[in-house]
């Protein structure tokens, strides 16, 4: 039986989806079973993040709606086999998503993967609520910014009370990603510091996720970051972050890209 | 292979357009569902992706208005390779798990 995990903010554009592909990928290349599903209907974007816009024929919504079968609208990746993408619809009305639908297919999901990524929707709506019901994992992707720890904070509320677990008084693993995190801006003491973001939520750390021109890359090229760079600072901090996921104990480090001439440059002249 | 090649091979932004010119000229034409070659494109599309295993683009749909009458062309490009699927449910039955 696959474990639910779901990822998700409050905030908007924080790396919601670019972390669902990351972290999905990085599990899968370990030889887990992982599906990721768009839970963003009207705005889905995990499919372009994956590289897989062209091949989406059927999505959530048929699947929820007994227009197609779960096996029809499942994309399984193409340079992991282990990797699916289960796409949110583009043209339809979210409304269309019912919540026995979805127990539905998270259920039939869960017997197939080990892994069972929701990729939520921005806010605290109807959406957010639908992504995180069946979960068994949390992790709340933050920003060391005021609004964006706010936002967590109000979304970990939620997740103490408005998912099946919480409905059944069991207790949600809540985990914290740290995202965008620029190291010479925390330096500067221009940033809210980790610590600070960990003490506030007080949910553990999952990992610190660098500010990276490689994550722009990637969704340029249509890939998961860890699987278009692995050896890329993000992806570091998401491959160890996807070992803690899994339950090993690992240190958290922030990894650097090893800086070019200017980027030299310039931490000279502000050190 | 020419100098514009290594540029364009090292660089990511070009990559990106081509992807967003495709997809976007796809969905402009689907959403709001006002023409009626995208509907058809996205019905066609549905039902042999139902039966065989087909990318988005592997169904291309062309009308082309005469004077008396118009012909509709479906060019659907299948793959060797390709595998019957199991029967599925038809639209609106749910589908049995
Ligand atoms: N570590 C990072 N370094 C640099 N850019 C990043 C990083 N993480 C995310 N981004 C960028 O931030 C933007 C938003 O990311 P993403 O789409 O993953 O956020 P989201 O939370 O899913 O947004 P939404 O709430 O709209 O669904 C994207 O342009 C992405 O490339
Ligand atoms: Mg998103």
């Amino acid at each position: 039986m696959g474990k639910v995990l779901v990822v998700t903010s409050g905030k908007g554009g924080v790396g919601k989806t670019t972390s669902t592909a990351a972290l999905g990928a990085a599990l899968a290349r370990g030889g887990e079973n992982v599906v990721v599903i768009d839970f963003d209907v009207g705005l889905r974007n995990l499919d372009l993040v994956m590289g897989a816009e062209r091949r989406v024929v059927f999505d959530l919504i048929n699947v929820v709606q007994g227009d197609a079968k779960l096996a029809q609208a499942l994309i399984r990746d193409k340079r992991i086999d282990t990797l699916s993408l289960l796409p949110a619809s583009q043209t339809r009305d979210k409304d269309a998503l019912t919540i026995e639908g979805v127990d539905k297919v998270i259920a039939e999901l869960k017997e197939k993967f080990d892994w069972v990524i929701c990729d939520s929707p921005a806010g605290i709506e109807r959406g957010a609520l639908l992504a995180m019901r069946n979960a068994d994992l949390a992790v709340v992707v933050t920003n060391p910014e005021v609004s964006s720890v706010r936002d967590s904070d109000r979304i970990i509320g939620m997740l103490d009370s408005k998912t099946l677990k919480a409905e059944r008084g069991e207790r949600i693993e809540k985990f914290l990603l740290v995202t965008r995190y620029d190291p010479q801006r925390a330096a500067r003491n221009e940033m809210l510091k980790v610590e600070d973001v960990l003490e506030i939520l007080s949910i553990p750390l999952l990992g610190i996720i660098p500010e990276s021109e490689e994550v722009l890359k990637a969704s340029n090229v249509g890939a998961p970051v860890t699987l278009n760079n692995p050896n890329s600072a993000p992806s570091k901090a998401y491959f160890d972050a996807a070992r803690r996921l899994k339950g090993e104990t690992v240190e958290v480090v922030v990894p650097m890209d090893r800086k070019g001439f200017m980027g030299r440059l310039f931490g000279r002249r502000v050190a | 292979m020419s100098l514009f090649d290594i540029f364009r091979k090292r660089t990511t932004a070009p990559v990106a357009r081509d992807r967003l010119q495709v997809l976007l000229a796809h969905e402009r034409s689907v959403i709001g569902k006002s023409d009626l070659i995208a509907v058809l494109q996205e019905e066609i599309l549905a039902v042999i992706a139902r039966h065989i295993s087909v990318d988005r683009d592997a169904v291309q749909i062309k009308l082309d208005r005469g004077a008396s009458f118009s012909t509709l062309e479906i060019d659907v490009e299948v793959p060797l390779d390709a595998k019957m699927k199991k029967p599925a449910t038809g639209a609106g039955v749910p589908a049995s798990v």
